[in-house]
């Protein structure tokens, strides 16, 4: 049971970065706009909440701190992608070599002590209850904070005008254009926006979950999130389900790893990398369920006539 | 041909006023970072050693970038070569024979076409995105490698160091002058970049694959198959990619160990673009982030600065290359208002 409960709670906490970075991913794709940075817009997040803890300063700010460095990274993207009309591919890929070079610089002297990590809370009461309570109930407030964001996040896509109005800039900038929506102003809040969400994806790692400087620290999350998004065919339930799929991949290779299964431990780090392989594989079958929800204009710059 | 230029300008310029707001003097950084590598005949063999690997995976990355297939896994492709070519090196059953490097570049070339064949195929085949595959694969490739060396492939006399044993003689590459570490390899590069100039400008195939890139539904309409340009695109890449590989192990480094590249792969990437996927343009902008290379060590050693700068100077030399295309591409009229 103990071991049961190690391996949901550790899915869970693992899942948390995945569900920030995609589910800020999935708003970005939505409007239309690709940005392939999240891994340099996470490491940068991570780079700045550390900071901001070694420099003494209060955790919520500390992770304030990384989501704004995140944003500040996806600016740049921003203003290439959508000022400048660039390739998106190309900006993006920019952004990540960028990034983890800015968050290597700044790690440069952040030593190799750890750091206190982000307290847990005790939901009063509820986390008492046996079996339930560490289950649910003794997780620090930013997996709670994830979980609000997938329910503000789909609220807002499909249940709101200004979801119904992203969305439409996603499909056919033209329209929204003609009917009069700036839709270079609405694609940059997107972008800002993915860029927080993975800037607090960097500063979940950096802060809460290996609360220790390593360059690199994002292993390729960045990259896993993006391929969530498909996995998802863009919607917002999907990337929970995926990210948990994901974080539940993690943490059984991990205890693998600690229980000294006879297989090299190269394998079983491998599994993540693999599983996204043949996820992505087994969802591109299914051409026409890509198709219903993919944003038609996906990656393609708008100019508005003028 | 400007925007390379301005952006190469536009990064020194940013760069001085890093260096500047870090409290070094940027005069004196900018000469350490770019000119005093090259200041000796050490560095000028350095300077072509680093360019070598970086023009030849970018010119086969290039062929792919003009069909827009996404090869962002040349690291991997990279590593899975060396690690084919250095497998051929250690275990052929003669060391000695004349036809060993031969046999390991064939083998370098093969493993990084098998890892490239495998977005290929994805994406060929069932669709499957080939920037994420590539990407995935790559970590995939470090953690093969990682594997080896610590295990099956660790050199029984090697202190238990994680690393092959060293490579004899007749595998390696001689260099031309045992002072330096330049290499025979450099004429891989050379005719790479003939191969890939006469591909791109001279061939048939070449303009089908330009046309898919720049117009797929003219090119579907004339009956090119996308699949071909897919399968085309990767394997040059990771051809390519292997050989780089195959040559690094076969030069300086003589033998596989968990790092066997400061990111030539990724670099790659940026090389293609600022060459403007051209084969000439290429040579230029291998040598270019040759430079940047070289720069950051050279700053991390005499003056103690990070040489993560080179990753943040490739970024922003990509940057400001995409931005300066956006001034070359359209021009900028002042609109008077409401008129």
């Amino acid at each position: 049971m103990d071991l049961f409960i190690a391996i949901f709670t550790g899915t869970i906490i693992a899942a948390t970065p995945l569900i920030f970075a995609a589910l800020g991913e999935l708003v970005v794709e939505k409007s239309g706009v690709l940005n392939l940075g999240i891994e340099g817009m996470m490491l940068i997040g991570a780079a700045f909440a550390f900071w901001a803890v070694i420099a003494g300063l209060p955790m919520p700010v500390a992770i304030i701190a990384g989501a704004l460095g995140g944003a500040a990274a996806s600016l740049l993207f921003g203003v290439l992608a959508l000022t400048f009309l660039t390739n998106q591919y190309a900006a993006g890929l920019a952004l990540a070599i960028f990034g983890s070079g800015v968050s290597a610089f700044l790690g440069r002297n952040f030593g190799s002590a750890p750091i206190d990590a982000l307290d847990r809370m005790s939901i009063p009461f509820l986390s008492d209850i046996p079996v339930v309570g560490p289950m649910f109930f003794r997780f620090d407030p930013m997996v709670y904070f994830a979980i609000v964001m997938f329910f503000v996040i789909s609220w807002f896509l499909y249940r709101t005008k200004g979801g119904l109005i992203l969305r439409t800039i996603g499909e056919s900038p033209e329209t929204a254009h003609a009917i009069g929506y700036p839709v270079i102003r609405i694609r940059y809040l997107a972008v800002l926006f993915g860029g927080l969400m993975a800037g607090l994806a960097g500063a979940y790692l950096s802060v809460a979950y290996t609360p220790l400087w390593v360059e690199n620290m994002t292993a390729g999350k960045g990259w896993i999130s993006l391929a969530l998004v498909v996995f998802a065919t863009w919607r917002p339930l999907r990337v929970l389900l995926g990210a948990w799929l994901f974080g539940g991949m993690t943490i059984l290779q991990l205890q693998g790893q600690a229980l000294g299964i006879a297989v090299p431990s190269e394998l079983l780090s491998a599994l993540p990398y693999l599983a996204t392989i043949v996820v992505l594989v087994i969802i591109s079958q299914n051409r026409q369920m890509l198709a219903l929800h993919f944003p038609a204009s996906l990656a393609k710059p708008f100019r508005p006539a003028t | 041909m400007a925007a390379p230029v301005i952006a190469t300008v536009l990064t020194l310029v940013v760069g001085s006023l890093l260096f500047a707001t870090l409290g070094y003097d940027p005069l004196v950084t900018l000469q350490a970072f770019f000119i005093a590598p090259l200041n000796s005949l050490n560095g000028l063999s350095e300077w072509l050693l680093k360019a070598s690997p970086l023009i030849l995976i970018a010119c086969g990355l290039a062929v792919g970038f003009r069909a827009n297939v996404w090869n962002i896994g040349a690291e991997g492709q990279l590593i899975v070569g060396a690690i084919a070519a250095c497998g051929v090196g250690l275990f052929y059953p003669n060391p000695e024979s004349p036809i060993l490097l031969p046999l390991m570049f064939l083998a370098g070339a093969c493993g990084g076409m098998a890892w490239a064949a495998i977005p290929a195929f994805l994406r060929a085949r069932m669709n499957t995105n080939e920037i994420l595959v590539t990407l995935m694969l790559t970590y995939i490739a470090t953690l093969l490698l990682s594997w080896l060396v610590h295990g099956p492939w660790r050199d029984p006399a090697g202190f238990n160091y994680p690393q092959t044993a060293l490579l004899s003689a007749a595998a390696m590459f001689e260099p031309f002058d045992y002072a330096y570490r330049l290499n025979a390899s450099v004429f891989i590069t050379v005719v790479a970049v003939f191969l890939m100039w006469l591909f791109t400008d001279r061939s048939f195939l070449g303009y089908k694959m330009s046309v898919s890139g720049a117009a797929p539904l003219a090119a579907r309409y004339a009956g090119f198959r996308e699949s071909s340009a897919v399968w085309i695109g990767l394997l040059a890449g990771g051809a390519a990619a292997g050989v780089a590989g195959m040559a690094e192990v076969a030069g300086p480094l003589g033998q596989l160990s968990p790092q066997i590249s400061p990111g030539y792969g990724f670099a790659a990437i940026i090389v293609a673009f600022i060459g403007r996927l051209n084969a000439f343009g290429i040579v230029l902008g291998g040598l270019l982030m040759s430079l940047l290379f070289l720069g950051g060590e050279a700053v991390q050693m005499n003056l103690g600065l990070s040489a993560a700068l080179t990753r943040i100077f490739q970024g922003i030399l990509l940057f400001f290359l995409l931005a300066a295309d956006f001034f070359i591409f359209y021009r900028l009229r002042r609109i008077p208002e409401h008129a």
